[in-house]
């Protein structure tokens, strides 16, 4: 990429210490790029910590609207000087710093190729304001006003968003204004503004809302209708549940009563959270669990029950570093083969893969449909970026004739009319059969167990019908396909490769399309959506001899379920893999692409 | 879960309930634990309960975990739904269940394997919540399903089958159940259905969690001389703290206490149960003395019985979550999804 003075295309990183507030002055900067219409996303970089280690804020700022990790940062606000070695060797040449001369810098940190300013961020808030803690907060707002200045951007809409946040609260109001003109005046006298990078005001972000995957979901779950949450706090899942139960109090609560017509129950620990959900499920609530990796392996004797006993289920696993405790803090997608087939014995599940939160959004609503339809467990796998981090997404839209599909469940009426209900019969020849909820009518009692059982619901050991279950479940799983999300496709003009890719990679893959694009390489694309793999995944695997399987493990993971699944040549499917807890970027997958294409021109 | 369907035939001039039922509505499969186990008249025990109490069958919910316990919610309440979960993992089930329905009626059969070890958590946190249900344990200090290991509540000196002693203290739910605040905390014997059946009644009309710990000799493992949870020693040691009657809402109460030795309890449905004290001093309402007492006989030896326990002051889980009165699973979708133009309302607050 090219260096020099850009326009709308640029990337901020403010390095701060984790439990000084940031995070408020962050989202200002971004908002306000967000408000001149600018495409923007931030990314989170943060310890597994409460107070007092490194933490990254970073604002890619983009114009076409590429908002995976760039992977290179022009203007880098250090305001962590335990980091501010590493800080400044990350920035790119061409670029700037901003420091706090509060305190002067070791002489022989330096850097030839690209800008050093100075502020003195601490002084000016401590001449400034009296407490020690505001001390601390406006040096964060005092820097996004000095970024304000360098970057050009529209003053007037910061001060707006301040209005807006700060309306009933006058004395922070002036604080905060304040500490703005700090910043901006600082720069404004002393250096010569803007610099290399300014943001300009541009309408591309009409539409468009600023959310993090895990409150995308958190509305999914409330506008499926699901009335049971149970779960056990893990990073990074936690947000989920802290945002359905806000929603919950706002939507879901008798303002006269104060009732509650919903139940959240935090569990001991994540086999109990995911025994809650199934016994919420068989009595008729939908239920849902979000948690991340070491949950769900705390969660996999259940899950092998509710797939067996045929018990619908919803679970978020918004995947984070692994193995072990891993990286909690880090982003990663290697649940993958641990979710399909979580639990002893021949099991498997339905897993669906958004790339982005609004796709969290519809679907969680879609996953609670499909748990019901199919009778079975279904695992949504989001993942730290998308969950955590605040992506730019198409306005969340709702349909207010959505009807839920709660499947085959026989009502108290359906009931009356029968002689026998029998719990496991297939009797619409689709391998899914009819389900009641106690207490609805005595024809419906049936015993639910984990243990053999045959077609009419009663325990057995006999070879045979044992069998027919299981073989019964492998045909529920054919018929899976035909309800789960299917995969999109992509074709390029000027087709050359393939890729193959799933959830958060999606903005990575998308941006390197449009650069292999520009130096001649076309790229179909397959992005998919669930597992079971649906149709389009053969069409697509049949017609391409070379296919990069793009994803954020270290074992290829997807590449080795594909192979499972499918008729895929191991030959054909080569791996583009990012794993080391960053969220992956283009460069990732161009220059894998691009080296590999060399290595074949020069064979 | 395996078990041998019985033929269903009713005297005609068989006793019926209020519902028109007769005892062997209340009846199950044909038991395929041993000859003489403890659990079978247990299962007797809950049958005339569930009967006495007039419970509508598909109203009830039979839930268990794992092992000899948990085999025999087969074998009573046909009509009823089961759900015999996986070991140890009961209470989280139930809880789940409870929260999407409040209106069943929920029973957790349970034994000293699945309570006390590896479900040892969810039993502690369903107290806790005060899930409203009864937890029966079945208890036998034994691992039956895979022959004669003890479990976590085998005595200090009880001896194997094969003559081992056990060193380990046990685990003795009650006094861990009002620890850790549970209300209605009873310990029962198998083999005494006159203090059981009623002990039942009151812990099935009880709103909140009721556990009772019935001692439920093991005829195959742990019957034998050395062993503290036998028919024998249990006959010998057996020491009721309190006798229980319990009163339906609808009939009067006409037997004569003495006074100072009765104590009537009203339930939240409307029903009493009168404690008579069998033992002089006892006060099942103070918890401190309760739990000394349970010790200081537990140190002797002996194992204390009846309503050992009683506090109505405490809310049970949907009170204390201020959840609406009607079973969140029976509330309309349209009453349960805000809509488009609330979501567009919110969005704003994400530009």
């Amino acid at each position: 990429m090219s260096t020099g003075p850009r326009n709308n295309d640029f990337t901020i990183r403010i390095a701060n210490v984790n439990g000084t507030g940031s995070a408020s002055a962050n989202g200002l900067l971004m908002k306000a790029l967000f408000r001149m219409g600018i495409p923007v996303v931030g990314k989170n970089y943060f310890p597994s910590n409460i107070q007092g280690l490194p933490t990254w804020y970073e604002i890619r700022v983009n114009e076409h609207g590429h908002l995976a990790r760039s992977g290179r940062v022009d203007v880098m606000l250090a305001m962590n000087a335990e980091t501010y070695k590493r800080d400044l060797a990350s920035v790119a040449p061409g670029g700037f710093l901003v420091y706090d001369s509060t305190w002067p810098r070791h002489t022989s940190l330096k850097r030839d190729d690209i800008t050093i300013l100075g502020i003195p961020l601490a002084r000016m808030c401590n001449e400034a304001f009296t407490l020690a803690r505001s001390r601390i907060l406006m040096k964060n707002v005092a820097y996004v006003g000095a970024a304000a200045a360098l970057l050009d951007l529209d003053l007037k809409v910061i001060r707006d968003s301040l209005n807006q946040t700060f309306a009933k609260k006058v004395e922070l109001l002036e604080a905060n204004q304040q500490a703005i003109d700090l910043g901006y005046n600082y720069a404004k006298d002393n250096f010569d503004c803007p610099l290399a990078f300014t943001a300009r005001s541009i309408d591309k972000t009409g539409g468009q809302i600023m959310i993090d995957g895990n409150t995308a979901t958190a509305l999914g779950c409330l506008y499926a209708g699901a009335t049971v949450g149970a779960w056990y706090p893990i990073t990074p899942s936690t947000s989920v549940m802290d945002a359905f139960s806000r929603f919950c109090q706002r939507y879901r609560t008798d303002p006269k009563t104060g009732l509650r017509n919903y139940c959240i129950i935090q569990a001991e620990d994540e086999l109990s959270a995911m025994g809650m959900v199934l016994g919420a499920s068989w009595n008729g609530a939908r239920a849902f669990t979000p948690t991340s990796g070491p949950g769900i392996s705390l969660m996999s004797e259940f899950l092998g029950y509710g797939y067996f006993a045929e018990i619908p289920a919803v679970l978020i696993d918004v995947q984070r570093c692994g193995p072990s405790t891993g990286m909690p803090t880090r982003t990663q997608q290697a649940d993958i083969m641990s979710c399909a087939f979580a639990s002893h014995g021949d099991t498997r599940h339905v897993l669906l893969f958004p790339a982005n939160p609004e796709e969290c959004f519809y679907l969680a609503v879609q996953a609670f449909d499909l748990a019901e339809r199919l009778q079975t467990p279904v695992i949504m796998l989001t993942d730290l970026d998308i969950g955590m981090n605040d992506w730019m997404c198409k306005d969340l839209q709702w349909d207010d004739n959505f009807v839920p599909d709660r499947g085959k469940v026989l009502s108290a009426e359906a009931l009356e009319k029968m002689d026998s209900f029998h719990r496991y019969l297939d009797a619409d020849a689709d391998a899914i059969p009819y389900r009641t909820f106690p207490g609805v009518h005595p024809n419906g009692a049936y015993f639910t167990r984990g243990s053999g059982h045959n077609m009419y619901g009663a325990y057995t050991e006999d070879a045979h019908e044992y069998q027919e279950v299981v073989d019964r479940l492998r045909r529920k799983w054919e018929t899976a396909k035909n309800y789960v999300p299917a995969s999109v496709v992509e074709y390029s003009e000027k087709y050359k490769v393939g890729i193959i890719s799933i959830g958060s990679c999606d903005g990575a893959v998308q941006e390197a399309r449009a650069r292999l694009g520009e130096s001649g390489i076309g790229v179909n694309y397959l992005r998919i959506k669930a597992f079971p793999f649906d149709a389009k995944v053969d069409e697509f695997l049949d017609a391409h001899d070379r296919i990069y399987v793009v994803e954020q493990n270290r074992d290829a993971q997807l590449r080795a379920l594909l192979l499972l699944e499918t008729p895929a040549d191991s030959a054909t499917l080569k791996s583009t893999l990012s794993y080391d807890g960053m969220p992956i970027s283009a460069d990732c997958v161009v220059d894998a692409i691009s080296e590999d294409l060399a290595k074949g021109v020069a064979a | 879960m395996t078990f041998i369907r019985k033929p269903n035939v009713i005297h005609p001039r068989s006793p019926r309930n209020e519902l028109g039922l007769t005892i062997r509505d209340y009846e199950g499969g044909m038991s395929t634990l041993c000859a003489g186990c403890g659990h079978d008249s247990v299962t007797g025990a809950i049958v005339q309960a569930a009967f006495e109490l007039s419970l509508p069958p598909h109203r009830v919910a039979k839930m268990s975990g794992i092992g000899c316990s948990s085999k025999t919610p087969a074998y009573f309440l046909r009509q009823s739904h089961g759900f015999n979960t996986v070991h140890g993992r009961m209470p989280s089930v139930v809880t789940g269940a409870n929260a999407a329905n409040s209106d069943l009626t929920y029973i957790g059969v349970s034994g000293d394997g699945d309570s006390l070890s590896i479900g040892l958590g969810q039993f502690c946190h369903a107290i806790r919540r005060n899930v409203n249900m009864l937890y029966v344990i079945e208890n036998n200090g034994v691992y039956g399903l895979t022959k004669g290991q003890f479990s976590a509540s085998a005595d200090i000196g009880s001896t194997a089958k094969k003559g081992e002693a056990n060193l380990q203290p046990p685990i003795d739910p009650c006094r861990m159940a009002i620890s850790m605040g549970a209300a209605f905390v009873a310990r029962s014997f198998s083999g005494d259905k006159e203090q059981l059946v009623p002990l039942l009644k009151g812990g099935l009309s009880h709103r909140g969690f009721t556990v009772i710990d019935v001692i439920s000799p093991c005829v195959t493992f742990n019957d034998h001389e050395g062993s503290t949870k036998s028919y024998e020693y249990t006959r010998q040691h057996f020491h009721p703290a309190t006798a229980t009657d319990y009163i339906q809402p609808s009939k009067e109460i006409l037997a004569q206490y003495d006074e100072g030795q009765a104590l009537p309890v009203s339930l939240h449905d409307g029903s009493q149960i009168v404690l008579r004290k069998v033992d002089h001093d006892y006060d099942p309402t103070d918890r401190a003395f309760v739990y000394s007492f349970l010790e200081r006989h537990q140190m002797a030896g002996e194992i204390v019985t009846g309503l050992l326990y009683y506090d109505d002051s405490q809310q049970e889980m949907h009170d204390l979550s201020k959840i609406v009165d009607r079973p969140l699973s029976s509330i309309d979708y349209k009453d349960l999804c805000p809509g488009q133009s609330v979501l567009q309302n919110l969005q704003n607050s994400f530009r």
